[in-house]
């Protein structure tokens, strides 16, 4: 630790850290707009000038940008000085010659960094006499509002969009005062993470365009901390409400997962709860399965469709439970306590049920650690085995882009450039790159800063990380017949991995080959035998895909066995579209041959529809629950919206369900804590669910956390055409949170953080205050706690190499290719993200393309399963021969699960 | 002997090509220290030499070179890089070496390249330098036949070879930094400084950048020596400066004089005094960024420390000369202009206080100034000062700014309360032309 002086006081400092971030850290109020924790000091704006005193005797000094100086031992600067202060202000003077003073009409308006920083600077009065300058705004797809006039080209934009997202399509153009941020022409944003302009813009250029759909401003918005529900990574989220709608997404920092950013699924999925196919009702559908007196599903009041339900159940032979991925670990354990050990099941097609309890064996019996987001983004080197994660975990593929910097950043180090000057480090790097391995089946959007990609049948992919592992160390499997090239890379790649202080590896589920889990865990118990700290990282589809795996569910096709063998006759079907996940004809025939099913869910989709009586799940933003991401970090959402009329968790319709009928009986689990205290004891591996976040009595100095803000001023004007009286907020029995925005005013633990605000801080920048320091963990520590921690001894390897793909005469392997925007069930329905959804397609090798004298769009007729889909044929050079891709979950082939045959 | 840079140039001649410039002694410094000296010899002796950059900043050449790593830990690819990106409002000195003489700067840079070992050469020039352009693609063509470019010079085992670089234009390419990201293919911004591009250059290579006038004087300084080149200044610094006077003077033009020559001197003998009619106001001594200097510092002998003391730059030592029938505001407004315009946009006081500036002045000429504009400009000039921008383009911008303000204040008043430009109704008055007729160069 340093001691520096600041305005004649000593404070301890980090002397890695610029005397910006120090400043802010300390609690000193000093303006900034270009430097940003996440993307360092550039020296752009000027806007944090200080003085700095050369020592003790210095009385003169000179004016610097804090983000520029070290927060070297002994300097000494001065924040109040009346010249620096001046030059401050000046500083939002020159910012506001052209800024159109739009705030009444701006979507930033309350929550604006530019706002906040005027006032702390001082600016009051214009001196500007003349024009403003004024440019065009572009059309940049669904997501992102431009509006270019606010813009003070303060370059966080393109300096997130290009430098820290890889992006290509934004760019700062011409220069003087008309540097204009922009596309080269109108069009879509296309990089994934755009979305996080929204928030790295300190005004109202790029603004959420969902929000302007539905706007309500910061301060009227209710906002309760939230999970993301559409991959399984668990990042973070503050989701904000008003009168009955979910409005925004916006990041939740956590330190170890998500950061400062989220992806544009994450951000742009949560419009799916406002949609018209909702769930609000319950539903009795007495001939949903007799196509002769088919009748339209009818509302009925929740007593009612309880009482059906009740019947149903009594008049049962044999109740199986169907769990979801998708349901909150509550849920799940509801349904599994509701119907019994033997009788739950977790709702994943039997191939993916098995790779699921693979990944978790592997964490359980170690000793590789799970590697967090934070972990890879600081990795030195990555190797991504078979998973395509820009698609199935995408904020992980932000995080590994960021790792490839670090080599770089040392190098700077030794030439004296600390990391967290931006500018000088990306002058130093050029176009160097630390080491990143890719191997898929096609080309990824991570191959531009990969230093080798290679392309082959999932298969070989297995083989190629069973041979790294085998390179790593003698003791590993042998994998013959590798051809000389993929030997040679193999060796490169094991050399780097054990070069490397903190390597990751990284693979999934997504292929639906075991052995490629297996395969990367070989490499990290080879590299944890070389002494090397390795991690792994599983990416697994769903939100609580690892929860519903750990609660010991068999797969559906147990469940489909249990009907067609005449035992069980009725289901009730937890948050699962069954069409998604198995065979249509499958699926027909298990929900024909049951005499009741009981759904629940929050949309229609084809399972409810099948559903004699359904009940209306809440979503994330109507719901309280545990989601267990690909960490095994258990992590808790709470409701952002008071459940609307029948709408309620599904743990507690299970809860009522099982109550019995007599209306005195109390249901199973009341509140939050009930189940989750009856889950673990009854899951002991659960245990740190209960501190995943604070039980609901818990207070702070005796008041709850409130979920509005302090200006919250909308609360009269709801109802104001009716009556002007204050409605009583809705009570919150689960949850330490509020309905209000009465309560608490201190910073409360990351995990019941409902939005970021502080005196003078009204933007999203006002994070600050919520760190222990700026940029790093979040106060009181980051949410969650993980589940799995892994035994400490050594594993034998894995010793069953598959063999090499080759194809079987006219037979394709036809391959599932996930869409970060389509392959999800739930953020599809979200009407900005629905814009983004490609048309479904079939890929083709160039090989298999010239062979059958294919070109690029050609309508092809793929045949699975003796049915035919006709799709436009896309030619991929890299695709290995024999292979083809579809879309996942695309309509029309959603309950594909593959790999699956099929001929062309 | 005592005009290193112009001895052999005829103004107005074709570029003198390799036979001719070898029969003046040419590439034979070349030849001497690729026989006989070590790269780190021909350093300390431009260091000797005190050979101080002539582009503006007038760093030690020899200090700078010194910064690259050299030896085996040293990154192999370095970069030489002539900055020949002459785009300082009223200085034209590098273009009139590099159209009369391309070969004494491609020698330079060789010898320069030799002493930080770098194999590759880079002639950033300014678009518009058409004829520069055309003599230095022979001149390079001329050298790489003849073996002074290519694998193993002369023999030596020196490998070196120029790439002739036009830039796509924009004023601040001269600013050596952002030279280095247009030369990439970057936005042309200046860089953080440090790492400096002796350590961090080009593509992150250690790079040397120096000007054209300061190139042309490597050849004589190792044909002649340090010693040589220490007396042919006047007053302590080294060497011989192409100074250049435009304005209302009698002979326009351009000169190689000892370094120290007073300004009296250039402006009344050389520049053959004001023309009829005219008289002298002030100065701009080196280029545009520099701040004026008045009648008081006639006297001045102009070399980097003197003009420095007397609250200026000699900077390119080319220099504008203000008259008593121009208004000093317009002539402000007119630089002011062109580096608002210039401002490449990556700082805010730059990018925006500089158009504000200009606005202001149009104003002031217009009519529109106030009392309060005097403040206001003031403050400007303050808050573009050293330290407060990213780079020194701002605060040179408003060197002449700040001076206008210290030295002709009245006439600022003058343009006050509606009046606007008084030179303007004056010269429309007597019908004289504001725009005299341009001359050639003179030596």
């Amino acid at each position: 630790m340093a001691t520096i002086h600041i305005d004649g006081k000593p404070y301890e400092a980090d002397p890695e850290k610029n005397l910006l971030q120090t400043s802010l850290t300390l609690g000193f109020d000093l303006p900034y707009f270009c430097w940003h924790p996440a993307l360092g000091s550039v020296g752009a704006c000027r806007q944090c000038a200080v003085r700095q005193y050369r020592n003790e005797e210095d009385t003169q000094g000179q004016i610097v940008m804090a983000c520029m100086v070290p927060a070297a031992d002994g300097t000494r600067i001065s924040i109040e000085d009346e010249e620096a202060r001046e030059f401050r202000r000046s500083v939002i003077e020159w910012l506001m010659v052209n800024h159109p003073h739009d705030c009444a009409v701006c979507d930033e308006g309350g929550e604006c960094h530019l706002q906040d920083m005027t006032v702390m600077t001082g600016h009051a009065y214009r001196r500007f006499r003349f024009r403003k300058r004024t440019f065009n705004n572009q059309y940049l797809g669904p997501f992102i509002n431009h509006e270019m006039n606010r813009c003070i080209q303060c370059y966080r934009c393109v300096r997130y969009y290009k430098d820290y997202a890889g992006g290509r399509d934004l760019d700062a153009f011409a220069s003087h005062n008309h540097v204009y941020f922009g596309r080269s022409e109108d069009g879509i944003l296309e990089n994934e993470f755009s979305g996080n302009l929204v928030e790295v813009c300190p005004t109202g250029v790029f603004t959420d365009k969902t929000l302007k759909t539905h706007y309500t401003r910061k301060w009227d918005l209710q906002s309760a901390p939230s999970v993301c529900a559409h991959c399984s990574l668990g990042c973070n989220t503050l989701v904000g409400t008003r009168y009955g709608g979910a409005r925004r997404i916006l990041n939740r920092y956590h330190y170890d997962i998500n950061g400062y950013f989220l992806c544009d699924r994450g951000r742009y999925g949560y419009e799916f709860v406002n949609r018209p196919e909702r769930i609000r009702h319950p539903l009795l559908h007495e001939g949903a399965h007799d196509t002769e007196t088919y009748s339209k599903p009818e509302t009925c009041s929740a007593d009612v469709a309880l009482k059906e339900a009740r019947i149903r159940l009594r008049r049962a032979n044999r109740i199986i439970g169907i769990g979801s991925p998708r349901a909150s670990l509550e849920s799940n354990y509801a349904l599994r306590s509701l119907v019994g050990e033997d009788n739950f099941f977790n709702g994943l097609p039997a191939a993916e049920s098995h790779l699921v309890t693979v990944a978790l064996e592997i964490l359980r019996h170690g000793p590789v650690r799970s590697a967090s987001l934070r972990e890879i983004e600081e990795a030195d080197a990555v190797l991504v085995l078979g998973e395509d994660i820009t698609q199935t975990a995408p904020r992980m593929a932000l995080a590994v882009r960021q790792s490839v910097m670090r080599t770089p950043r040392e190098t700077a180090r030794k030439l004296g450039v600390p990391a967290w000057h931006d500018r000088a480090i990306r002058d130093v790097a050029q176009s160097d790159r630390g080491p990143l391995f890719i191997a898929a089946i096609d080309e990824t959007r991570l191959d531009d800063v990969s230093t080798a990609a290679i392309t082959r049948a999932p298969n070989d992919l297995a083989r190629f990380g069973f041979a790294v592992a085998r390179a790593l160390h003698p003791e590993a499997p042998p994998v013959d017949g590798l051809s000389e090239s993929d030997t040679t890379l193999a060796r490169q790649v094991s050399d780097a991995l054990a070069n490397a202080d903190h390597p990751v590896i990284i693979t999934g589920t997504g292929l639906g080959n075991e052995a490629l889990l297996q395969a990367a865990a070989n490499v990290a118990w080879a590299l944890l035998r070389c002494e090397k700290p390795a991690a792994l990282a599983f990416v697994v589809p769903e939100a609580n895909t690892f929860g519903a795996g750990m609660l010991d569910g068999r797969p559906l096709r147990e469940a489909y066995d249990a009907v067609s063998s005449g035992d069980a006759d009725t289901a009730i079907i937890l948050e699962n579209d069954l069409y998604q996940r198995t065979h249509d004809v499958d699926v027909d025939r298990f929900l024909g041959g049951l005499k009741s099913i009981i759904a629940l869910d929050s949309l229609r989709n084809a399972t409810t529809d099948r559903a004699h009586v359904v009940l209306p799940a809440g979503t994330f933003a109507e719901s309280d629950g545990t989601f267990v991401n690909n960490e095994t970090r258990a992590q808790r959402f709470f409701q952002a919206l008071p459940p609307e009329g029948d709408i309620a968790e599904s743990w507690r319709w299970l809860g009522r369900l099982a109550a019995g009928s007599a209306p005195s009986e109390e249901p199973a689990w009341k509140y939050l804590d009930t189940i989750i205290d009856a889950m673990v004891a009854d899951y002991p591996e659960l245990r740190g669910v209960r501190d995943a976040a604070p039980s609901a009595d818990f207070r702070s100095n005796g008041a709850r956390f409130p979920r509005s803000p302090r200006r919250f001023s909308g609360r009269t004007a709801i109802h104001a055409q009716f009556d002007v009286n204050e409605p009583s907020p809705p009570a919150d029995h689960d949850s330490p949170l509020s309905f209000s925005m009465e309560g608490s005013t201190a910073v409360p633990p990351a995990s019941l953080v409902s939005h970021y605000w502080s005196p003078g801080w009204n933007s999203v920048q006002a994070l600050n205050k919520f760190q222990e320091e700026v940029g790093g963990a979040n106060r009181g520590g980051p949410p969650g706690i993980c589940l799995i921690q892994p035994e400490k001894n050594l594993h034998p390897f894995f010793t069953e190499i598959p063999a090499t793909f080759r194809r079987s005469g006219e037979k394709f392997v036809v391959l599932g290719l996930p869409h970060i925007f389509g392959s999800d069930e739930l953020s599809r329905h979200a009407p900005a993200l629905a814009e983004r959804i490609p048309h479904a397609y079939v890929t083709i090798s160039d090989a298999d393309a010239r062979a059958r004298g294919v070109s690029e769009g050609d309508q092809l007729v793929l045949r699975i399963f003796g049915r035919e889909h006709k799709l436009p044929a896309r030619i991929r050079p890299k695709l290995a021969p024999g292979i083809l891709g579809i879309p996942m979950g695309f309509p029309g082939h959603a309950g594909l699960v593959f790999p699956v045959d099929g001929h062309l | 002997m005592n005009k290193p840079l112009t001895e052999h140039i005829k103004p107005g001649a074709p570029p003198i090509d390799l036979a001719a410039y070898e029969r003046t002694g040419g590439y034979e410094a070349l030849r001497q220290a690729l026989a006989s000296m070590e790269p780190g010899g021909v350093t300390s002796m431009v260091e000797e030499s005190k050979l101080r950059g002539r582009g503006g900043a007038g760093f030690s050449t020899g200090m700078k070179w010194s910064f690259v790593p050299m030896g085996d830990q040293a990154p192999r690819q370095k970069y030489f890089v002539c900055n020949a990106d002459e785009m300082e409002p009223g200085t034209f000195k590098d273009r009139f070496l590099m159209e009369h003489n391309p070969h004494q700067l491609i020698e330079g840079m060789i010898l320069g390249a030799y002493a930080i070992q770098a194999p590759t050469g880079y002639i950033f020039l300014r678009a518009e330098y058409h004829a520069s352009q055309t003599a230095l693609a022979r001149a390079i063509e001329e050298a790489r036949e003849a073996g002074f470019l290519g694998r193993n010079i002369l023999g030596s085992g020196f490998d070196h070879d120029i790439h002739l670089h036009t830039s796509a234009g924009r004023y601040i390419c001269g600013e050596e930094t952002a030279l280095l990201n247009a030369l990439e293919g970057r936005r042309a911004i200046p860089r953080a400084k440090p790492p400096f591009p002796p350590v961090v250059g080009l593509w992150g290579k250690p790079t040397i950048v120096n000007n054209v006038e300061t190139l042309y004087n490597i050849a004589p300084i190792i044909r002649h020596g340090a010693d040589w080149f220490n007396q042919l200044g006047l007053t302590g610094e080294s060497g011989t400066k192409l100074y250049g006077v435009s304005g209302r003077v009698n002979r326009p033009g351009l000169w190689e004089l000892p370094l120290g020559t007073p300004l009296r001197e250039i402006i009344e003998e050389h520049a053959g005094g004001m023309r009829d009619g005219y008289r002298f106001r002030g100065v701009i001594p080196g280029g545009a960024s520099t701040d004026f200097l008045v009648e008081e510092h006639l006297d001045l002998a102009m070399d980097f420390a003197s003009v420095q003391k007397a609250g200026s730059r000699l900077g390119t030592g080319t220099m504008i000369v203000l008259d008593d029938r121009t208004c000093p505001v317009g002539m402000v407004l007119n630089l002011e202009r062109f580096f608002a315009r210039e401002s490449c946009g990556w700082c805010t006081p730059c990018r925006d206080g500089l158009p504000w500036v200009e606005k202001i002045l149009d104003d002031v000429e217009r009519g529109g100034g106030r009392e309060d504009d005097l403040d206001l400009l003031a403050q400007q000039a303050k808050h573009l000062g050293p330290g407060r921008t990213f780079c020194a383009f701002a605060p040179g911008a408003v060197e002449p700014l700040q001076s206008a303000l210290k030295y002709f204040e009245e006439d600022f008043r003058r343009h006050f309360n509606g009046n606007g430009c008084p030179y303007r109704s004056e010269s429309a008055a007597s019908g004289t032309r504001q725009v005299p007729p341009g001359n050639g160069h003179r030596i």
